[in-house]
């Protein structure tokens, strides 16, 4: 390593470091104005009333106000509660809004110093380890030492850096109230771009759009000299900073819903609830035009382009998910189990999701034309279910968090509904396959071991069969690491792409059906 | 061939071995089949082994099937050393002092690497690389050294080299050729690699061969002599002069050998019952004129091993019968493949078009007979080819000019890369004033990604 790229690490750590500190500093102090802006109409008068005794004490940290909260608003609830008082039950989360206006100290009044100590040194010192990255060096395939690292090879790095994202993702979709320092952050660029204060969600999606573009400098650096790969990057990149962090901002300055016109049901599994409709219905032409383009994404645009590209046109080049899987997470890509066993399990899961995701529209969209009779209770349980366990423990925790541990492409192989979907269409109706090549195949293991789908694909190519499997995403690294030559991502003829009984080019006494 | 259980007894767990065990097993369900080796518990990729000494992989990693796979299949794997065999008892002796009795016995024992007596090849810190057991060595070997010396300048040479720099050891590299893999590959190829092999800042040195190697007083390597009268102090040296059939615990016994065990087109050795395929395997005349009697590659081991599986369970044997040549490698980052015949030196009544990439890490030499024109045989560097498509041009004799017009179909790189075959046009058009067109695609079907 260069004397610079060490220097790099260091900055890149320090800036972790703040980031991870900044939530534990600064004062809280809760005021009445700060109840009567944050809490709904219906609530303000008990909440005025149940957090009274917090007004004007100043909390030395999150942990003593977030407690004392909890405390006071949890013994309303809770007697009600006994009493099967439920409909003067508060059922709204307002820890984390009213965490966040109570917010005081220097992080508060310097929120760009702030910003640039820790999101800033991180990206700094990561561009400053990233760019020289292979430099002078000849373009070709750079795996050197990556099961002697630690940090790649399920090594303490690798266990301290799983933790971290696994702790992060659990704050973030249960506990925000405990990071309100970061969102404070961020609220000047939030401002700035939908013209509200930032929420825990606009810091995440800031965050996941710089990992996306630092890491996709990294891949342009790792796999330089390699077409697919720089385009595919660039284009994960550009869909992430435009599509899902900009646009959607943009959208809300003008007063319409948020909304990311990449995303695609049953992955974005709220399209259908009723909030989601209503903000489209009630937004006019362009409104309309949301609704409309996600149907036609559903209906026509996954099959179609599936049927052209296969899946990879939407999950190694277009999705947010894949786009943070394939620049994070393409270090962790080798950690994918690819056990036959692990198929199976893969099989049941992702498909099972699928049927989840199906059948919970269906309730959802019913019970919005029953006009919330029926099925309300129903609805709501499904749905809470549903973004509890899927949308944040499953496709956050486990899907990102687990990079380390499972490889990057765990919520995309074992969860997503949609790469189920695209799956499918791919599997049985799609002009995209690997073929490989003939009989050069010397089974050494390369493209198994950094396939992050898990796909075995040596099974395959040692016995000269095309490889047409409703996982692959299409990232090509398979190909790119292929000693011989072997592997090509292509679309081409129906006729001819699924070749169960494959013959191995090279021998003419007999010919070996494989 | 018999309905009879019969019990298969295969020495080796290689590429040939395994691969006859398993196409036995596809047609036999009821042989009783055992593999033996003392390598490894479980076949491997012997062709990977470098991939784990650079960490690219590890040793399971490797491992083409799954461990559950050979139970499943009723294949009886025995790690163990065979020691002497008994052909009149069929007999075979372990290492552990057990016995094994078989029915047929088919010897796919593979290779060692050559060692030409050079004074000093036992030290400490000198060795060869071709088995699990030379990965581990060499491993222990290399731990903490500030220099190695590779000699001999074929593929396990440049492969060793390549692992070695990939752990920011120094390499020096003796080549006997005047240029890298000469004796085989044209001299515009050999070229194009020797400077690949410099911009990775390998030491090489072409036209060197060793004398001798020096050890300090506790048997460890300290330098090696070239026959330039040059001492190069280093900590290691790899042999990498060649491989030899692995029949040392063969010979002297019944079993004819040469150099390996002498066998005929159907596999078959002198003795009734015992067979020999893969690197082991020496026939009494090649099985194809463009054919060596020792065939030492991945591919041939893989077929000898599915055309004997097919002898021992079809009712009529077919002799082994070699299609169009073909082999690949990678040197570096630069990745080779032949199809077919491509002399190394001028031969008569041959030429050959050859074109090469300004960046000079892509060519392509497509070999013809000057006399009709027809297609002989093709070498790329930097190009991934299809291999269907040369098998066919060879086959069916086409011309050059039409290899050239089809040459598109024959482009096997990764989409997005630069089309080098037109590139190949503009060379032709230049050297013989003959264009060629291709056909213009719609932009549809380029949008769509349709191959011709």
């Amino acid at each position: 390593m260069k004397i610079n790229q060490i220097i790099g690490l260091i900055i890149f750590i320090l800036g972790l470091f703040s980031f991870s500190v900044i939530p534990f500093l600064g004062t809280y102090q809760l005021e009445k104005e700060m109840v009567e802006a944050k809490v709904k109409e219906e609530h303000q008068e008990d909440m005025l009333r149940i957090l009274e005794p917090m007004y004007g004490e100043e909390y030395m940290s999150n942990f003593a106000f977030v407690s004392d909260f909890n405390g006071y608003f949890d013994e309303y609830n809770e007697a009600l509660k006994a009493n099967e008082d439920w409909d003067n039950v508060i059922w709204d989360d307002y820890a984390f809004d009213l965490t966040k206006a109570a917010t005081q100290g220097a992080v508060a009044d310097n929120p760009n110093l702030y910003l640039a100590i820790s999101v800033g040194l991180a990206v700094l010192g990561g561009l400053i380890y990233i760019l020289p990255m292979y430099r002078n060096e000849p373009d070709g395939i750079k795996n050197d030492g990556i099961y002697f690292s630690s940090m790649k090879s399920r090594g303490l790095l690798g266990i301290i850096t799983g933790t971290w994202l696994i702790l992060f993702y659990i704050i973030l979709y249960w506990f925000p109230e405990y990071l309100t320092n970061l969102v404070v952050l961020m609220d000047p660029l939030s401002i700035l771009l939908s013209g509200n204060p930032a929420s825990q969600w606009f810091l995440y999606g800031f965050i996941y759009t710089l990992a996306i573009l630092v890491m996709g400098i990294r891949m342009f650096r790792k796999y330089k000299g390699n077409a697919y790969q720089t385009i595919r990057t660039a284009s994960v990149m550009f869909f992430q900073l435009s599509f899902a962090f900009l646009i959607p901002e943009i959208l809300v300055l003008l007063n319409k819903p948020w909304h990311d016109f990449k995303n695609i049901w049953p992955l974005d599994y709220s399209f259908f609830y009723d909030y989601r409709m209503e903000g489209m219905l009630s937004s006019g032409a362009l409104g309309m035009f949301m609704l409309i383009w996600g149907i036609i994404l559903i209906i026509i645009g996954v099959p179609l382009f599936t049927y052209f590209y296969g899946k990879r046109w939407y999950c190694s080049w277009v999705c947010g998910c894949g786009g943070l899987a394939e620049t994070l997470g393409d270090p962790y890509r080798q950690l994918s189990d690819k056990s036959l066993k692990a198929w199976q399990v893969e099989r049941y899961m992702i498909h099972g999701v699928l049927v989840f995701a199906v059948l919970m529209t269906a309730v959802t969209i019913v019970n919005y034309f029953m006009e919330f009779g029926l099925l309300g209770q129903a609805t709501d349980q499904l749905h809470s279910v549903y973004g509890f366990a899927i949308g944040s423990a499953f496709a956050g925790v486990v899907g990102t968090g687990f990079y380390p541990f499972m490889g990057n492409r765990v919520w995309c192989r074992f969860g997503c509904p949609l790469a189920a979907y695209l799956g499918l269409v791919q599997r049985f109706k799609s002009r995209f396959r690997i073929t490989t090549n003939g009989g050069q195949c010397i089974s050494c293991g390369n493209c198994s071991t950094y396939c992050e789908m898990g796909i075995d694909v040596r099974w395959y190519a040692q016995r000269g069969q095309n490889i047409v499997r409703s996982s692959c995403v299409g990232c090509g690294v398979c190909s790119a690491v292929c000693p011989r030559g072997v592997l090509k991502l292509e679309n081409g003829e129906e006729e001819g792409r699924i070749n169960d009984n494959p013959i191995l080019i090279g021998n003419k006494s007999i010919t070996v059906k494989s | 061939m018999n309905d009879k259980t019969q019990k298969i007894v295969i020495i080796g767990n290689g590429i040939a071995g395994i691969t006859c065990a398993r196409n036995i097993r596809k047609r036999d369900e009821n042989s009783e089949i055992l593999v033996i080796s003392g390598e490894t518990e479980f076949f491997f990729s012997r062709t990977a082994l470098m991939y784990i000494y650079m960490g690219h992989m590890k040793y399971e990693h490797t491992k083409p099937y799954e461990d559950w796979f050979w139970e499943k299949n009723n294949i009886k794997l025995k790690q163990a050393w065979v020691e002497r065999l008994d052909y009149g008892n069929k007999t075979l002796h372990l290492d552990s002092g057990n016995k094994i009795i078989y029915d047929t016995l088919i010897l796919a024992t593979g290779s060692v690497p050559n060692k030409f007596n050079w004074s000093g090849q036992d030290l400490k810190g000198v060795q060869g690389l071709y088995s699990k057991q030379d990965l581990d060595t060499m491993e222990m070997n290399t731990a903490g050294i500030n220099r190695a010396v590779v000699v001999g300048g074929g593929l396990i040479g440049i492969e060793m080299a390549e692992m070695l720099a990939s752990r920011k050891i120094p390499v020096t590299f003796l080549v006997r050729e005047k240029n890298f893999w000469d004796n085989v590959l044209p001299i515009d190829e050999a070229r194009l690699i020797n400077k690949h092999i410099l911009e990775h800042h390998i030491d090489l040195r072409l036209g060197t061969e060793l004398k001798e190697i020096e050890g300090d007083e506790s048997g460890l390597v300290k330098s090696v002599v070239t026959d330039k009268g040059e001492t190069i102090s280093c900590q290691f040296v790899g042999l990498t002069v060649g491989v030899s059939p692995n029949i040392k615990f063969l010979q002297d016994s019944a079993l004819e050998t040469k150099r390996g065990v002498l066998v005929d087109r159907f596999f078959k050795t002198n003795i009734e019952n015992v067979y020999a395929i893969g690197d082991c395997a020496e026939f009494h005349e090649p099985p194809a004129s463009d054919r060596k009697n020792i065939e030492q590659v991945w591919y041939t081991g893989r077929m000898h091993g599915e055309t004997l599986a097919y002898n021992l369970t079809a009712e009529n044997p077919v002799a082994y019968q070699p299609g169009m040549w073909f082999n690949s490698a990678k040197f570096f980052d630069i990745e080779y493949q032949t199809y077919g015949l491509v002399p190394n030196e001028d031969k008569e009544g041959i030429s050959s078009f050859y074109w090469e990439s300004e960046t000079g890490k892509n060519c392509l030499r497509l070999v013809f007979e000057e006399k009709s024109q027809r297609l002989l045989g093709a070498n790329s560097l930097g190009w991934r080819l299809r291999h269907e498509f040369f098998e066919k041009a060879i086959e069916k004799e086409w011309t050059l000019e039409k290899v050239l017009k089809n040459l598109h179909k024959a482009d096997f790189s990764t989409e997005f890369f630069e089309k080098f075959y037109k590139k190949v046009f503009k060379k032709y058009e230049n050297e013989t004033g003959k264009k060629i067109a291709l056909e213009k695609q719609s932009f549809f079907h380029r949008l769509i990604g349709s191959r011709a």
